[in-house]
């Protein structure tokens, strides 16, 4: 086993433990420090919210993550913060004396998880000052569960962490002296056990191919739900997150279009300023997608490799007619993301190959996309039926018509029976009827505990109504902002 | 009327206000100083583990250390919900990499049936399976993921059956639990066959996962004689104490349970906490070593009781104004598969199938129907919020029949003089304070004037729908089971002047031993800082209740206030004896720290600290016991009349939601609500009650879905798959008031109210309020029938039902 090396509270710590090894455990079962909950150990409570330095960013110095998800060796050259590290010399943090003032606790079990996520916040808002908004205040907090207080007290908190003064302590500032990822130790007959962390995409591919039962880990946000819930053995992992390649976006042409390549493992936080600036509907999604901590990890890569019928943003990517690009070690290949799924988890990813990279093909002129996700919960929930519509309007004609829906078939899929009924007809009632006809016949969703098969019937053919009325009806709210744009 | 602090959108002025009131302008400021300073009895004093949760050092069961050597034990759990057990072949298991113990049904040295109140409970399975999730074995190894994967590796086999899932059918066949229980008042059936008009409904209100955030968890130490020191999560020590012992076989003396706080409980701890500890102790006392066991959260929302889903059908006889003279309520809980405390809290449901309403001729029925699923529990409410609503569907249903907004109807239906006995036979008191509450409430939230606003604006939006709902809450406090309506506390005071307090309640974030150290403070004439509480412990305080029925701080307070003043009266009557010149006993008080005895220039003080000293040294005790048990309760079942309760709490709320007709999504645009707490013991831990109750109820009727597969397994098992609130379901406007002036009209506790339970009922105005979006959609005149939980996925399917199709 490799030693991995990080900063604990601004203490050096090294330690050995098994590549499946979470945070959590390394901290509560390994090192003794109990102060951090375990909740759900499924990511999806908060109670083991910490916070990890984040060099490449100075806009946000610290990134939320559950503890319970995230894989001990990504800590290695990392300095991870816990609720025991806020107070210094007696002295609490504002975010911990907001909490007490505001009464923000009853059983407490939550409480380090909110307050690591409010340290966050406070820490962000310092570089530079910026005033919180409600969308701040949901997207800080909307991944911490409390049973007890109904929220009220936290989000005043909140609010007013920032009326007490604070001094930096000199953790706050401490980072780990650059250190070589980990190579990891290589597989012997005796320990096949390795967590290996690539820099370069040769170096990743050749790993792929020199291991092909190994697993790739980036976020870890679905996969370590495997170890944690079904106690997976996850012994051979290769890291992609320390992939030079897999972190950039650029701009390009390609195929013509003009658009974006994303590295695979680029984030949801990083990924949301392009698509602030460009496709705001779909940014708006990410809103909605998992919670902060989740999307300081998750990547784009791994949701789409994920497959899953209810993944977020492959319906979107399929509505934009974005590329993914694969990569083994001697040879690249780009496919239209629309073949790349095949069916319920199986996707045209070979064994030695990666997801390098993303193409998001820019929206065309007059084309707008329309993203509209339905859950239980708007926050933090997964989507029982998401539907991504593109399009564009001449003259009222419909044209270049892509409508793609997830949790309605195996895969994220294409409605193209539909957007055949529509494409080149104009935008009347007469048009979507045939197209909700159509829509009607080309899924045949299941039921299961996010929804039954009736609802997702229905509610698909509700939003293709929806479509229809945003666009009859411009002037007409058809839709709760705070779900949909 | 005054209204103490006002917590809403505007934060910055509710903390101020806040601000003001610690800083003694706010009307309860004879009993506080400030937050920071002498925290007595209604003073909004801070959590007593506050500093302790923000920093981590709050312990929790899983936090405390053990020695190195401790076990951890994960369950096997049936994968089937019915049947037989025909095979279990545990070798592998046992072979298994750390495993030092495997146990099962026949390693039960003592009792093997833990029902809590009637038996019905196995702790492991013999041969019958009676749910999804039941217990088959117990395996202890060196770490918990090496016995959560050692259980993997059991071969079971088993002669699968059907399960019963439907609790109507198994009510119909007669599958339940206990006998049917009916209470009735007047000629009910005379009222329906005489009616004016009759109206008739029914409604499926779906169960709720706890989801309390700590797990169910204990470590049990074995101890140097043959017992066992228990330390958990938990709400019933007492109880947990008496069942280790009877499945060890050892007497109760030798088994002490101790609680120092829960990471929530919500009634998920008042019973179903036990289970564990007796496997543990088992595991202890058989293997010599600490023994750990902490369920996975799947494991936990598959294997622990929910609250009960309950099917209601009402037939009511209402009068041309929409008055009801009489019915036929019939509520149907499904208990799961054994009693547990179904029979109380079914009786809970009947006890408020009125609500705050008269319900004039009535019966009312309750069953309690056997399913093949776990063992449904107590939960905030107990049953109470699943009873209520069915009338409050009622009203709305009545409403829509007659042509008038439900809040006239619900007023004309009040509890009021002449109508002010329910159909159990209890006189409701203080029914003035309903009237004044929902009246004020309806002034302060503008119901009217936003009533006509939303009209506008549904007219004008057919898609977008707006709803608004005002509904009131009358609650029962008292254990409906009387004998646990009891209390004890045990004082001490050190010679240092500093005062231990130890009582039979439990904490589980709801600030009950903040409050109890108020009491003595207060009682002690003291600051807070000089009190303080130790874990809840079986050899401390014996024979305890569980900490439920809303009753913690008004039983044990009461205990608590009681060994207070029994100490208090005894250094009166020795400071009146022993100081030079003797003190004037007769006004004799403690204040600010200090003893202090007659007035003006013949006025002594002496400091708390020095009484205490010389007390001490003239062998004056410093310890003492306190007692209590609620006055005036009784309930005949014979005849299903009494008086069960010995006060009732009110409150109301108003909602106002978004509807998207065509998506199902909404938005709780805005709540006020009004409660009432009699005299405050801590505005700040009441709001936070009131707070926390309307948010949890609000999820159990939104978004919280259960959901079982046909074969009866739990589908929705983890938080992923079942969603409560969180931080965005938080109505961006939340006006929360304490009803100010009425102290409690019955002695309890400082004329305070009891807060748990009651604010939880307060959420179904939400529900209300979708209805009402919904309705709007039928310009009101059809009431659309929405079952709980009213997820976007039942809203889009009750408005596609009625809505027009503009497709």
């Amino acid at each position: 086993m490799a030693t991995i090396e990080f900063l604990l509270n601004g203490t050096p710590i090294q330690c050995n433990v098994p590549p499946d090894t979470s945070i959590l455990t390394l901290l509560r079962d390994h090192l003794g420090i109990t102060g951090t909950k375990e909740g759900c150990a499924s990511g999806d409570c908060g109670a083991c919210t910490v916070a990890i330095n984040n060099q490449s960013d100075s806009q946000s110095r610290f990134l939320s993550v559950n503890a319970c998800i995230t894989p001990a060796h990504q800590l290695h050259g990392q300095h991870v913060i816990t609720v025991e590290g806020l107070a210094t010399d007696g002295n609490l943090h504002p975010a911990q004396r907001a909490m007490i003032e505001c009464h923000g606790s009853q059983c407490g079990f939550c409480t380090p998880g909110i307050v690591m996520s409010l340290f966050t916040l406070h820490a962000n808002q310092q570089h530079p000052p910026s005033p919180l908004t409600p969308e701040m205040l949901e997207a800080t907090l909307g991944g911490n569960l409390c049973r007890c207080t109904g929220y009220r007290p936290i989000r005043d908190a909140a609010l007013s962490m920032q009326d007490y003064a604070w001094e930096a302590p000199p953790w706050f500032d401490a980072s780990q002296p650059a250190r070589e990822p980990i190579q990891g130790s290589k597989p012997t007959a005796n320990d096949g056990a390795f967590f290996v962390q690539p820099t370069t995409l040769a170096e990743l591919t050749d790993a792929r191919r020199r291991y092909p039962d190994a697993r790739l880990v980036a976020g870890a946000t679905d996969l370590w739900l495997e170890n944690t819930q079904r106690l997976t053995a996850l012994n051979q992992l290769i890291d992609v997150t320390r992939v030079a390649e897999l972190g950039q976006i650029e701009q390009a042409t390609f195929q013509t279009q003009p658009g974006w390549w994303v590295g695979a493992g680029v984030t949801y936080t990083q990924l949301k300023p392009l698509l602030d600036m460009h496709f705001p509907t779909f940014s708006h999604l990410l809103h909605r997608l998992g919670s902060q901590q989740v999307r300081n990890r998750g990547t784009l890569g791994g949701n789409i490799a994920n497959a899953s019928p209810i993944g977020d943003t492959p319906p979107v990517l399929l509505a934009l007619n974005a590329w993914v690009e694969l990569t083994r070690h001697d040879d690249t290949r780009q496919l239209l993301l629309s073949d790349f799924f095949i069916d319920y988890k199986k996707t045209a990813l070979a064994a030695d190959e990666v997801i390098s990279r993303i193409f998001i093909p820019q929206l065309a002129d007059l084309a707008t996309l329309r993203v509209w996700k339905l859950s239980k919960r708007r926050e933090d929930d997964i989507t029982a039926v998401l539907g991504a519509f593109c399009y564009r309007i001449n003259n009222g004609i419909l044209q270049d018509v892509r409508i793609a829906f997830g949790g309605m078939a195996a895969t994220p899929k294409r409605a193209s029976r539909t957007e055949t009924a529509l494409e080149g007809q104009p935008v009347s009632k007469a048009s979507f009827q045939a197209a909700q006809r159509a829509l009607a016949e080309e899924f045949q969703p299941m039921s299961d505990v996010r929804g039954s098969q009736y609802y997702r019937q229905q509610a698909a053919l509700n939003l293709l109504e929806r479509l229809y009325l945003s666009l009859s009806s411009p002037n007409q709210e058809v839709m709760l902002h705070a779900y949909a744009h | 009327m005054r209204t103490l602090t006002k917590i809403d959108g505007d934060s910055s002025r509710a903390r101020r206000e806040l601000h003001d009131h610690i800083q003694g302008s706010g009307p309860l400021s004879r009993h506080t100083v400030d937050s920071h300073g002498q925290r007595q009895a209604g003073a909004p004093s801070f959590h007593e583990s506050a500093e302790k949760h923000v920093t981590g050092k709050a312990a929790y069961i899983d936090d405390l250390k053990a020695p190195s050597d401790a076990l951890h034990v994960a369950l096997g759990l049936s994968p089937v919900a019915h049947g037989t057990l025909t095979a279990m072949d545990l070798e592998a298991v046992r072979q298994a990499s750390g495993v030092v113990d495997v146990i099962t049904f026949h390693d039960v040295p003592g009792h093997t049936d833990i029902g809590p109140v009637f038996p019905g409970d196995p702790i492991f399975v013999d041969q019958e399976i009676s749910y999804a999730g039941q217990c088959l074995f117990a395996v202890a190894a060196t770490s918990l993921q090496a016995a959560r994967r050692a259980v993997t590796l059991a071969k079971l086999s088993f002669d699968e059956q059907p399960a019963s899932l439907d609790p109507v059918i198994a009510a119909e066949r007669n599958e339940v639990v206990r006998p049917t229980h009916v209470q009735q008042r007047g000629d009910w059936h005379a009222a329906l066959s005489q009616a004016e008009q009759t109206i008739e409904g029914e409604l499926f209100v779906g169960g709720q996962e706890h989801f309390y955030l700590e797990g169910q968890a204990c470590l049990v130490l074995p101890t140097e004689d043959e017992g066992v020191i228990v330390h958990t999560s938990n709400q019933h020590p007492s109880e947990t104490q008496k069942l280790v012992a009877e499945v060890l076989d050892i007497p109760f003396h030798a088994v002490i349970v101790e609680v120092r706080r829960m990471g929530g409980g919500f009634g998920g701890k008042e019973t179903q906490a036990s289970p564990w500890a007796c496997v543990a102790a088992i595991i202890a006392r058989r293997t010599g070593k600490a023994t750990r066991l902490r369920l996975p959260r799947s494991d936990d929302m598959r294997a622990t009781g929910k609250r009960h889903p309950f099917h209601n059908r009402y037939q009511l006889a209402v009068d041309t104004q929409g008055v009801i003279q009489g019915g036929d309520i019939t509520v149907i809980g499904d208990c799961g598969y054994s009693p547990d405390l179904s029979d109380a809290i079914v009786d809970r449901a009947m006890f408020h199938a009125d609500n705050a309403y008269s319900l004039g001729s009535a019966r009312v029925t309750g069953h309690r129907a056997k399913t093949h699923t776990a063992s449904n529990t107590a939960f905030r409410g107990f049953g109470g919020p699943q009873g209520m609503m069915i009338i409050e569907a009622a009203m709305d249903d009545i409403a829509r029949k007659i042509g008038e907004d439900p809040l006239t109807i619900r007023k004309r239906n009040f509890y009021r003089k002449g109508r002010d006995v329910t159909h159990y036979g209890q006189q409701v008191d203080q029914k003035q304070l309903l009237h004044t509450l929902v009246e004020t409430l309806e002034k302060s939230s503008g119901y009217w004037a936003r009533r006509e606003a939303i009209k506008s604006f549904n007219t004008n939006s057919p898609i977008i729908k707006k709803g608004l709902a005002l509904t009131p809450v009358k609650f029962g406090i008292s254990f409906t089971a009387q004998h646990l309506n009891q209390a004890g506390a045990l004082l001490h005071v050190y010679t240092d002047g500093s005062i231990l307090i130890n009582h039979g309640g439990t904490e589980m974030g709801q600030g009950l031993h903040t409050k109890i150290c108020q009491v003595v403070a207060r009682e002690l004439g003291l600051d807070l800082d000089s009190v303080r509480i130790s874990a809840t412990r079986t050899d401390k305080v014996p024979n305890t209740s569980p900490t439920a029925a809303s009753s913690g701080a008004d039983l044990n307070g009461m205990a608590a206030r009681d060994a207070a003043s029994k100490l208090r009266e005894r250094l009166f009557d020795f400071a009146a004896m022993h100081f030079e010149g003797g003190l004037d006993r007769e006004g004799m008080r403690l204040e600010n720290g200090m003893l202090i005895a007659g007035i003006a220039e013949s006025e002594r003080r002496i400091p708390w600290g020095e009484l205490v000293q010389t007390a001490y040294l003239n062998r004056i005790s410093l310890s003492e016991n306190g007692f209590y048990a609620t006055p005036l309760i009784h309930y005949n079942r014979a005849t299903g009349q009494g008086r069960p309760f010995y006060y009732y709490a009110f409150g109301a709320a108003v909602a106002e939601v978004s509807v998207d007709t065509l998506s199902g999504e909404y938005l709780v645009d805005r709540v006020d609500v009004l409660h009432d707490v009699g005299n405050s013991l801590n505005p700040a831990i009441d709001i936070g009650q009131v707070e926390g109750g309307f948010i949890q109820g609000m999820g159990w009727l939104t978004s919280e879905e259960l959901k079982w597969n046909t074969k009866g397994a739990l589908v929705s098992d983890s938080p992923a798959t079942y969603k409560i609130p969180t931080f965005g379901d938080l109505p961006p406007i939340f006006n929360v008031e304490l009803l100010e002036g009425h102290p409690n009209s019955m002695a309890s506790l400082y004329r305070s109210k009891a807060v748990g339970e009651p604010p939880f009922m307060l959420g179904i105005c939400v529900w209300s309020a979708l209805r009402d979006a919904l309705s709007s959609l039928t310009d009101y005149r059809v009431s659309p029938h929405l079952d709980t939980p009213a997820t976007p996925e039942r809203v889009m399917l009750a408005a596609n039902a009625i809505r027009d199709k503009s497709l």
